[in-house]
């Protein structure tokens, strides 16, 4: 008998703690969530309404000639289109080996209050047929990409 | 004629899996018969990777004429429909192992597992068939050349990664099919846990070993020096090792005290299904991941249902059959028990942060159709806390013992642990006080333990002590490389200096140079410590020659203590370069520590309890 209502005890004891283990866990997981959660933005949407000073993402394709590089560091400035708007993209640091003109790009950064973009990082997959599929989509919204891919 | 051959072979390997389901008495005969089919597919379209027949379509578009023979070989599994290949081929060649190893089962077990794999086997058989034949010929026109392997692809580590991340996530089918058909006899107990453990434990090792060397490829091939990424891919191999690993742990308790046993059925099942989520999510392309190569709605969907099935299935037979396993021993709040209790806890939920963060965006793309992607942060912030608690218990648990321990006893054991863990982190500069500690702390309590309890040592508490010992060997790793490492992205003209830790990098020289199917520019850099000489590192940029991919070849020179790692960035003109030059302190604990965890799985399923024994006994 004494067995059994330890038994119950102690199990109770654990199910407390793992109700406890659990909440922490889930109100920890929702805040983090909440502080680092990128919004998914076309050059077209940012024009219109996007955050400014907040962690955004913005696709597009690099627009051809607009690649400016510095002759003594390594910031660069570029153009991302989704062929209707274009958005001005500084960056410093090392461009990676897919990117290149009318590649569909994603850049993770800030938007300036002239409307151009801060970017901390930028991201191109690692394949050539490959296209981010947000990219795809903004382009398609836009109707100037077809069936393609 | 030979490519459509191996199609055949795919098909009667189909009907051998078919009929594995029926428990008839000849489930043995036939996941045999169903493994030599599908060896024979699979040597087939190997063959026609090394014939380079580009009729077949699969062939084209994944290899080339100048392609080394070593990588047409492996760019079999390059691809959507070849990985799938070697998939099912390695579920039946688990499948025929569990044939052939588990003869010492009782008849009706060993029929009932292996018509579990034969379901299994069939689903995946009939995707293949269905959705991704690898043989199909793209005739009458086969094309002249092929499209060449994907540069990122052409690896050494990538011939094996693959590989060995299937063989893990494959085997826990077995781990799913043991506990399916104890739900189905309605047997489990420590007998059936000693079997079970082995082929859980070698699955685990698996897939520990396909994830330490994926990280170690994503550090030099990608050329950014990171190891993890919390890519959606990555987290899809890593939320089955979790759970695996709190399988392998109240396994350890089923086995030693006949309790936790439902907890552990469900274990079994959660594991398995999150294989075949991440199968899901590789194959379907449905997040945006870094390694979404091949992606196709269809084939997607159809994972999807298969996922569902598996996974209504297993629940329900769990509703109406699981009160059969009574859990009939009990313990007290301190005991190992408790403690595994911790851990399996502990594990579930980390497993669960990062199942969050990675379908999340997903859930509210599907529900609010705005886009979101969960960064690394996110998990960092998360997940850090939690290992944090689970290193701290890691310290307790194999210092406590089953039943009950007293307090006075774990004080015992774990006071001098204790002690120079606090002692040794006080001394370390702020940054590494922890990670110095934790490491300190599961390493001398493991140490003691060895100590104490020297003479009655048995393999698999070897194995036990080499995992954890990995354990802290890898959160060394981790924790002192983020805090101490140096990533510098300079600009550089030739002759100029830079310098990144105790380091300094000079470019020396700029040479073009040619291989196989690419043209390529090698530098020359020279690593100095305090004016002295240390090495040349060669890091090169290479273009291959088909696809016109830029891709980059890091030079690392390793040390146990620090890495030195370089790499080119773009050519910003005649003999300018932006050049990543990073100093890595300690990286390579990381991967050492990965491969001591892998080592201890193996050591644990040496030891001779779990020896094949005649059936005779136990039935």
């Amino acid at each position: 008998m004494i067995s059994f209502t330890k038994k119950h005890q102690t199990r109770a004891i654990i199910i407390v703690a793992l109700i406890l283990g659990l909440a922490s866990a889930v109100g920890l997981t929702l805040y983090a969530l909440q502080q680092n959660i990128n919004l998914f933005f076309t050059p077209s949407d940012i024009l219109q309404d996007a955050p400014k000073g907040q962690n955004i993402r913005m696709g597009g394709l690099v627009v051809p000639g607009s690649v400016v590089r510095s002759t003594h560091d390594l910031s660069v400035v570029f153009e991302l289109t989704d062929t209707k708007n274009n958005i001005t993209v500084h960056y410093t640091g090392i461009l990676p080996d897919l990117f290149r003109e009318n590649q569909g790009i994603v850049v993770l950064g800030k938007l300036q209050n002239d409307q151009s973009f801060l970017a901390s990082e930028v991201l191109a997959k690692h394949d050539e047929n490959y296209m981010p599929a947000e990219v795809v989509e903004s382009l398609k919204r836009v109707d100037a990409y077809g069936d393609k891919q | 004629m030979i490519p459509e051959l191996g199609f055949f072979a795919l098909i009667l390997a189909f009907c051998f899996a078919l009929l594995q389901t029926f428990p008839a008495g000849t489930t043995r005969i036939f996941s045999i018969a169903q493994f030599i089919f599908l060896s024979l597919s699979f040597i087939i379209l190997e063959y026609a990777f090394i014939q380079n027949d580009f009729s077949v379509q699969y062939v084209s578009a994944h290899s080339h004429t100048d392609l080394p023979l070593m990588y047409r070989i492996s760019a079999v599994w390059g691809g959507h429909e070849g990985s799938l290949l070697l998939w099912v081929l390695m579920l039946s060649g688990w499948g025929a192992a569990v044939a052939v190893l588990g003869r010492h089962l009782p008849a009706r077990t060993h029929e009932i597992l292996l018509s579990v794999l034969g379901v299994l086997s069939v689903g995946f058989l009939l995707f293949i068939i269905l959705t991704s034949n690898p043989f199909l010929r793209s005739l009458p026109i086969a094309p002249f050349n092929g499209q060449d392997l994907n540069p990122l692809l052409q690896d050494p580590a990538l011939i094996i990664h693959p590989p060995l991340l299937y063989m893990g996530y494959v085997g826990f089918s077995v781990a799913f099919a043991f506990a399916i058909t104890a739900l189905i006899t309605g047997r489990l107990d420590p007998q059936w846990a000693r079997w079970m453990r082995p082929w859980t434990l070698i699955a685990w090792m698996f897939l520990t070993l396909g994830i330490v060397v994926g990280s170690w490829w994503a550090y030099y091939v990608l050329g950014w020096g990171g190891w993890w990424f919390w890519d959606p891919v990555e987290n899809a191999s890593f939320m089955p090792w979790l759970l695996g690993c709190a399988l392998v742990h109240s396994l350890a308790v089923v086995e030693k005290r006949n309790t936790f046993k439902r907890w552990t059925i469900l274990l079994a099942i959660a594991t398995f299904s999150l294989c075949l989520l991440g199968t899901f999510l590789v194959r379907s392309g449905v997040l945006t991941s870094v390694h979404a190569f091949a992606n196709d709605p269809e084939r997607g969907l159809y994972i999807l249902i298969f996922l569902s099935l598996v996974m209504g299935a297993s629940l329900l037979l769990y509703i109406f059959r699981a009160h059969l396993m009574k859990n009939n021993a009990s313990f007290d709040y301190l005991s190992r028990e408790t403690f595994l209790l911790i851990n399996n806890a502990l594990l579930v939920i980390a497993c669960a942060t990062v199942f969050i963060g990675t379908l999340y965006p997903l859930f509210l793309e599907l529900f609010t159709g705005n886009k979101i992607s969960v960064g690394p942060p996110y998990f960092t912030s998360v997940f850090v806390p939690l290992m944090i608690v689970i290193f701290i218990f890691m310290g307790f648990a194999p210092a406590s013992k089953f039943k009950e321990t007293s307090a006075h006893e774990l004080l015992k054991h774990l006071i001098v642990p204790a002690v120079l863990a606090l002692g040794l982190s006080l001394i370390m500069p702020i940054g590494i006080m922890l990670t110095v500690g934790l490491g300190a702390w599961i390493i001398v309590s493991l140490l003691e333990n060895i100590y104490t309890r020297f003479k009655t040592l048995t393999a698999s508490e070897y194995g036990m002590y080499c995992a954890h010992f990995g354990v802290a060997i890898l959160l060394l790793g981790v924790g002192l490389s983020k805090q101490l490492e140096v990533e510098k992205d300079v600009y550089m003209q030739l002759g100029d200096t830079a310098s990144a830790g105790p380091y300094e990098f000079t470019l020396a020289a700029l040479n073009p140079g040619v291989g196989p199917n690419y043209t390529t520019t090698i530098a020359a850099i020279n690593a100095y410590k305090k004016k002295e000489f240390v090495t040349v590192l060669y890091p090169e940029k290479r273009v291959y020659n088909v696809s016109q991919i830029a891709q980059s070849q890091t030079d690392i020179d390793p040390g146990l203590t620090r890495d030195l790692y370089v790499a080119l960035g773009e050519q910003l003109g005649e003999t300018q370069w932006s050049v990543r030059i990073y100093y890595k302190p300690f990286i390579r604990f990381i991967w050492l520590g990965g491969l001591l965890i892998a080592l201890g799985a193996l050591i644990s399923i040496a030891d001779k309890r779990y020896r094949i024994q005649n059936r005779t006994q136990h039935v």
